[in-house]
Parts: structure tokens; C-alpha cells; sequence
């Protein structure tokens, strides 16, 4: 038997720890309720072309997003990408220490602010590029996941609500994953790979990032018939309207963009004339060879060439070795009248960026999508 | 401690604070809140906002303890709960300040509401509003001794800040940058302090 005093002490201590926690946590409810309230404000968009009616309290990309308006964002608002980048010409409050390393003299001058940072608390007045006013989410479904490589994968997604996308040949969407294992959802930017001529399909090509959120999600968990939600489209990568001659460089899941790009120039019957330097490590981290063989015999204007950095030098391996930096500054020595067309990890674009303007290339004419 | 209740209101309320500064320094004489000042104490502007809101939650937290242990801890016969109760309340009143101060003044939260969760689990604030139970305080001398500490731990921290800026270009032993020369730093700082003790005596 427990003596009743025991039982009487314990019950008290429970009791008593009981009620503070409670009352506390009715406290900060209440107090988060009354003290954070900001009341509905008005988000003003370019000057009255959209006016929003949002609670207060939100940061602005999410006060946005819920309004259907997506600002590009890598981190999922974290503070950490500085994609989110908009004008707050009224309303937006002091930049707090998060924003300050990201910002430039010249974007301060311009009222320029990271959205995810910035809180909604009085109307206020942003400007956005056109373009992401057309930005809309999409429900769609997937058709195929399928192997390139051991680790990449290729999405086709069927668009569902809307059914069609217009866009740019080069340009990204932002995919959202969905919640597992305790991972929030998150969204991430991936290229189209495919043409834009077909409307109603993306294609995407993901390299699996080790423990990254997204593409551990794509990898593991996303299966073929399920529902995916992205945003789009967005982005700067895209053909000029010049005459030059094309230099494409990329390596793994960077030929996305470019294997879009070559299939709308097909289309299009355009006879710009270009190169692929496609660069990996080891043979099996090639692939649509075949496919791009075909092209380069199928048109005049077209040229392939795949780089091995790693192969071991027994192999069977005919084409190019080398580090894709030397194998276009051993082909292209000339560059002053090309333009290059880059995709992949910043490290390799800032290599490859050297090797082109040291080869004649000014640095206007050298268009890229980093990766991080 | 009898001299302590005989003498004159004021006189005691500062001498507490400056011991509670200076001979008991939470940070160099107890080695309490060494995380968040570890990491926070590279620059003297990020030194002084989080040191001033230590000052200040401390120095709230102890009053405000002090009445939650006299007037229902005790009462109830539950002093042994005092750990787990101080904690809630200076979490709780963190948040709420935060809250507060995020609503009624923006150059405030820029300059000091991004250090407040930090300091919720800033045991200097737990460890000072435990220290004020060993002696036989009013409720006035509770609070001088919460600011005291408080202040004390701003005074360590913006030291720091300000060495640590000086010598931020000095070349080092590769094993001693970062944190290891900011403790050796502190302990130095900590040896000169020993210099106040025996001071003052209550």
C-alpha cells in the first residue's frame, strides 16, 4: 500500500503542473490571437493590376502563393536561397539581419527585399516581372518514372487542372513534394525537358541528391498514377533571338533544359547551328546518347559530343575523355562570334564560363541555370 | 545576511546588483550561458542586443519567479517543483514578450526581438532565478539581484565581443580558432574578475 500522503503529494505536484501548463498555453493562444493580430491588408501588385485582400500576420511569399501568385523560392522561405527577391515600394518594414547578406547597395537602392522575410503586417505595395503573374500552380499525374542513369530519373506528368502550360523552351517548375517521414513539403526547381509544343505533358529529369527532401521524396516515394503539384513556369533560360551558333555545355540532369531546347529548335525547323558537349564521369552516367546520335544524323545543323572525365583508360569507351572544360576548349578555340548555353552545378558553370571567355566568348552571351 | 535585512532599503538593493555583477558573475564566476555566448559574441552591436535582453528577461523572470515561489510553491508545500515551473514560466513569458514586442515596435525586434528565443534556454536565466532562492530575499532585492546578474552577463558578453573583434584578424594555431580561443579568452577574462571577489560581502 502507498501511504495516502504520497498520494496526496503527487497528486498535487501533477495538479499543479497540470493547471501552470495550461494556463500558460491559454495565455499564449490568447495573446497570439490578440497581440498578432493584423487584420486583413491589402497587397497592391504592380501598381494596381492585381490588389489582394490577405490576414496580416504572413510573410509575403506565402501571403502570395495562397493567392495564386508564385514567387520563384528554392529553400521553401527559410531565408537561405534569396530566390524570392521582389520590389516592396510601400508598406515593407525594416530588413531584418536574415535579408542584409543578400541584398547588394543596388537592390537596396531599389527597395528590393527577400519576400519570405518580409511580414504583411500594414497594405502594402510590391513590384513583380510580368511573368510571374502568369505563373500558376498545376495539379497533374504522373505517367512514367523511369531510370536514365543509377541515379537519375525521368518524370512524364500529365497536366490535369489547367490542362495545358505554356512556356518557354529552357524554363523550370517548381515541384512540390509531399509530406513524409516527418519532412515538410517542399518545392524545388527542375527544368522541362520537354517540347512546348506539347501542352498537355512535362517531362523532368531528377538526379537523386543524398538526403536532399525532394528528391529522396521522387525517388522512394512518388509512385507512377499518383498526383503531383508544381508551380510554374519561371525562369531566364531561354534561346536569344540571334543568329549565332550555339554552344550547349551540360552534364547529368543539366541536358534537361537542352534536350528541350534541341527538340523545340527541331520543331520550329530552325538551322541555328549547335553543340552539345555533354560531360560525365563514366560511361554509365551517360544517357539519351542514342537519341542525340540520331539527331545529329537526322539534321545538318546538329553535333554531339559526350566527354568521359573518370572512364578507366582500358575501356571501351571511343569518344572524347577529359574534363568537359578542356574537351570545348580543345574543340571550340574560337568562340567570339558563339553564344554558350550552360546548365549544371554552379563549380562546373564558373569553370566552363573561364574556359569560353578565354576563348574569345563575352560574358553577355553566356546564358545559365545554377544548380545548387 | 542579518546586515542584509538591518540595512538601509537602497543601499542593499545596490549592493546586491553589483555583486550579483561583479563578484558573482553569472558568465565568468558560474560559467552559465556559455552557448549562446559562444556563439553570439563575435561583434560588439549582436553582443550588446543580446546582452540587453538578457538584462531584461532576466531581471523580469527573477521578480516574476520570486512571487511564483513564494506565493504558490511554497504555500502548496511544492518547492521541489521549482526547476521544472521556472522553466515553463520564462519560456512562456519569452514568447510573450517576443510577441509584444514584435507588434509594437519593429526597430525593437530588429534590435532585440531575434535574440529572444535564444534565450529561452539561456540557463543564466534559469541558473540566476535558482541562485535567488539560497538567500533570504524581498521581492525588491529579487529583482535587484535578477538585474544584477543580468547586466553582469552583459557586461561579460560585450567584452567578449569587443576581444574577439580586436583579434578577429590574428593569425592563430590552427587548433586554437573559433571557440577554443574564445574560451581561453574567457578564462583569462574570468581570472581578472576574481579580482572583484571578497568585495563585497553579503
Amino acid at each position: 500500500m502507498i501511504p495516502g500522503s504520497i498520494l496526496f503529494s503527487i497528486g498535487i505536484s501533477v495538479g499543479f503542473l497540470l493547471i501552470t501548463g495550461l494556463i500558460l498555453a491559454l495565455l499564449l493562444i490568447l495573446a497570439e490571437k490578440k497581440i498578432l493580430n493584423y487584420g486583413t491588408c491589402c497587397i497592391d501588385v504592380n501598381e494596381g493590376e492585381k490588389k489582394l485582400q490577405v490576414p496580416g500576420g504572413g510573410s509575403l511569399l506565402s501571403s502570395l502563393a495562397e493567392n495564386e501568385i508564385f514567387i520563384p523560392s528554392a529553400c521553401g522561405g527559410r531565408g537561405t536561397c534569396a530566390y524570392c527577391k521582389v520590389q516592396v515600394t510601400e508598406g515593407g518594414s525594416m530588413i531584418s539581419p536574415v535579408e542584409e547578406p543578400y541584398l547588394g547597395p543596388e537592390e537596396r537602392k531599389n527597395q528590393v527585399r527577400l519576400s519570405c522575410q518580409v511580414k504583411v503586417r500594414k497594405d502594402i505595395k510590391i513590384r513583380v516581372p510580368k511573368e510571374l503573374l502568369s505563373v500558376r500552380k498545376y495539379k497533374g499525374k504522373l505517367l512514367h518514372k523511369r531510370p536514365l542513369t543509377y541515379d537519375i530519373v525521368e518524370l512524364r506528368i500529365e497536366l490535369l487542372e489547367p490542362k495545358t502550360i505554356d512556356f518557354v523552351a529552357g524554363h523550370y517548375v517548381q515541384l512540390e513534394s509531399e509530406e513524409y517521414d516527418g519532412n515538410d513539403r517542399v518545392m524545388r526547381a527542375y527544368s522541362m525537358s520537354s517540347p512546348p509544343s506539347d501542352k498537355n505533358h512535362i517531362e523532368l529529369m531528377i538526379r537523386k541528391v543524398p538526403n536532399g527532401i525532394c528528391t529522396t521524396w521522387v525517388f522512394e516515394h512518388l509512385k507512377e498514377g499518383q498526383e503531383v503539384t508544381f508551380s510554374g513556369p519561371h525562369g531566364k533560360f531561354h534561346l536569344s533571338n540571334t543568329d549565332a551558333e550555339i554552344i550547349f555545355i551540360a552534364g547529368g540532369s543539366g541536358m534537361a533544359p537542352i534536350w528541350g531546347i534541341l527538340r523545340d529548335i527541331k520543331e520550329k525547323g530552325n538551322t541555328r547551328k549547335a553543340t552539345y558537349f555533354f560531360g560525365a564521369l563514366t560511361q554509365k552516367d551517360l544517357f539519351f546518347v542514342d537519341e542525340l546520335t540520331k539527331l545529329q544524323q537526322e539534321v545538318p545543323w546538329f553535333k554531339f559530343i559526350p566527354a568521359l572525365s573518370n572512364e578507366p583508360a582500358n575501356s571501351d569507351w571511343k569518344g572524347e575523355r577529359g574534363l568537359i572544360t578542356d574537351v570545348v576548349a580543345r574543340h571550340m578555340p574560337d568562340c567570339s562570334k558563339n553564344e554558350g548555353y550552360l546548365c549544371g552545378s554552379p563549380g562546373m558553370i564558373d569553370a566552363c564560363i573561364k574556359v569560353l571567355t578565354k576563348a574569345g566568348m563575352t560574358e553577355d552571351r553566356i546564358f545559365y541555370d545554377k544548380f545548387a | 545576511m542579518d546586515q542584509l535585512q538591518n540595512m538601509n532599503f537602497f543601499v542593499s538593493l545596490v549592493l546586491i546588483f553589483t555583486s550579483a555583477a561583479f563578484t558573482d558573475n553569472i558568465l565568468l564566476a558560474r560559467f552559465l550561458g556559455m552557448c549562446s555566448c559562444l556563439a553570439i559574441s563575435r561583434k560588439v552591436d549582436t553582443s550588446i542586443g543580446l546582452g540587453s535582453a538578457v538584462i531584461f528577461v532576466t531581471a523580469s523572470t527573477t521578480a516574476l519567479n520570486f512571487l511564483v515561489y513564494k506565493y504558490i510553491l511554497l504555500p502548496l508545500g511544492i518547492e521541489y517543483l521549482r526547476l521544472l515551473t521556472f522553466i515553463v514560466i520564462i519560456a512562456a513569458f519569452v514568447q510573450l514578450l517576443e510577441m509584444i514586442i514584435e507588434r509594437f515596435s519593429e526597430k525593437l525586434y530588429y534590435t532585440l526581438g531575434i535574440f529572444l528565443p535564444l534565450i529561452t534556454v539561456n540557463c543564466a536565466i534559469l541558473g540566476i532565478a535558482l541562485f535567488m532562492l539560497n538567500k533570504p530575499y524581498t521581492f525588491w532585492q529579487a529583482f535587484a539581484f535578477g538585474a544584477g546578474g543580468g547586466f553582469g552577463w552583459f557586461l561579460a558578453i560585450t567584452l567578449i565581443g569587443g576581444i574577439r573583434e580586436k583579434t578577429k584578424e590574428n593569425e592563430l594555431p590552427k587548433g586554437l580558432e573559433g571557440p577554443a580561443i574564445t574560451l581561453i579568452i574567457i578564462g583569462i577574462m574570468a581570472l581578472a574578475f576574481v579580482g572583484f571577489s571578497g568585495m563585497i560581502k553579503i
